[in-house]
């Protein structure tokens, strides 16, 4: 009786060792994506470092109810854009000016494009197209900017956004095809 | 997911849209170069050097509100004890003032007393020589006495 205590205790202890193994390389691998994802989203550095831990730290609490449904990524990612959508919900008023105030320009973000082999002229051609795409970008509506940043930046199919989104395929389509005929505007007119 | 792990290379075309391949070239590389200036300015965000700060855990919260608490009493109890000890102080200095110029009164009423009872003395002795003096009769008076007490008696 005692020793299948014991034996059932250490096999508790060993899938808890195990579970807390596995979140961890879990957090290793996508915490970058997920940071990424809310950086482009928010275009502010403490903010999206902040709800990449918060995304980390309920994906933490609720690790044992995930059943693998969808892969890892497409749940930590449904995390982030469900904490994305209540922070900007619950504290817009709030939180307007300090994120204006971190938020960065749109120019500077353009800054960090990979100078590759190009000439400079083509450098400065590059920039300015970039700064279009995010201006574009920082006009569209939460959800069109959330299914364009998953597509054109995380490089998701539509499947997956789907279901990161909690949107169906089709209406996933439909708000993509916005989001691009908005770039493709901004881009042909200040041509 | 199926989140493409390259950051550089085509994206994966939906059937029912209007893919990035179909798009002009141009808007093609300008999403191509968005994408890699999000992902450096990400990897640059991610890797910049951070200050943690730890949190304080509720138990050394606690400590720390017991410590001031403290602290605070400590202060409090110290500044009145001086506070009590000198006023304390005052008190019994004010009380010794008092004594000491009651003593000083007594002790002038004493000497006043003392020089009147002097001065009753001394003049008593006067009195009492002048008395003395006055009874006595030079030998050289003697018979006139004498004359004068006989003729007195009758």
């Amino acid at each position: 009786m005692a020793a299948a205590t014991v034996l059932e205790r250490m096999t508790m202890a060993t899938a808890e060792e195990i579970a807390a193994e596995e979140f961890s390389s879990v957090v290793a691998k996508h915490r970058p994506r997920i940071f990424r994802f809310l950086l482009a989203s928010t275009r502010d550095m403490d903010l999206a470092e902040t709800l990449t831990q918060e995304c980390f730290l309920k994906a933490h609490r609720n690790w044992r109810s995930f059943r693998g449904e969808s892969s890892v990524i497409t749940w930590l990612m449904r995390i982030a854009i469900n904490l994305q959508k209540d922070h900007w919900r619950n504290r817009r008023m709030q939180f307007w000016r300090q994120t204006q105030s971190n938020a960065v320009a749109l120019d500077e973000a353009s800054e960090w494009l990979p100078s590759g082999e190009r000439s400079v002229e083509q450098q400065l051609l590059a920039r300015e197209r970039v700064g279009q795409v995010s201006k574009a970008v920082e006009g569209l509506s939460e959800r069109q900017r959330t299914v364009f940043l998953l597509r054109y930046v995380e490089e998701a199919e539509l499947s997956e956004i789907a279901r990161a989104t909690g949107l169906s395929e089709g209406t996933v389509k439909a708000h993509l095809s916005r989001a691009v005929a908005r770039v493709r505007a901004e881009l042909g007119g200040k041509r | 997911m199926i989140f493409k792990d390259k950051l550089e290379g085509h994206r994966s075309q939906p059937d029912e849209l209007p893919a990035p391949a179909e798009l002009n070239s141009e808007l093609d590389e300008a999403l191509d170069n968005f994408r890699l200036s999000i992902h450096a300015w990400s990897e640059a965000a991610f890797s910049r050097p951070r200050t943690v700060v730890a949190a304080l855990a509720p138990r050394r919260v606690w400590r720390l509100a017991v410590g001031w608490a403290l602290g605070c009493v400590l202060l409090v109890g110290g500044a009145s004890a001086g506070l009590w000890e000198y006023q304390q102080w005052e008190m019994r200095s004010a009380s010794a003032r008092v004594a000491e110029q009651q003593r000083l009164v007594a002790q002038q009423r004493n000497q006043l007393a003392r020089q009147a009872e002097q001065q009753r003395l001394d003049e008593d002795l006067l009195a009492k020589v002048d008395r003395d003096v006055s009874r006595e009769v030079p030998s050289a008076m003697e018979p006139l006495a004498q004359l004068m007490a006989e003729g007195d008696t009758p």
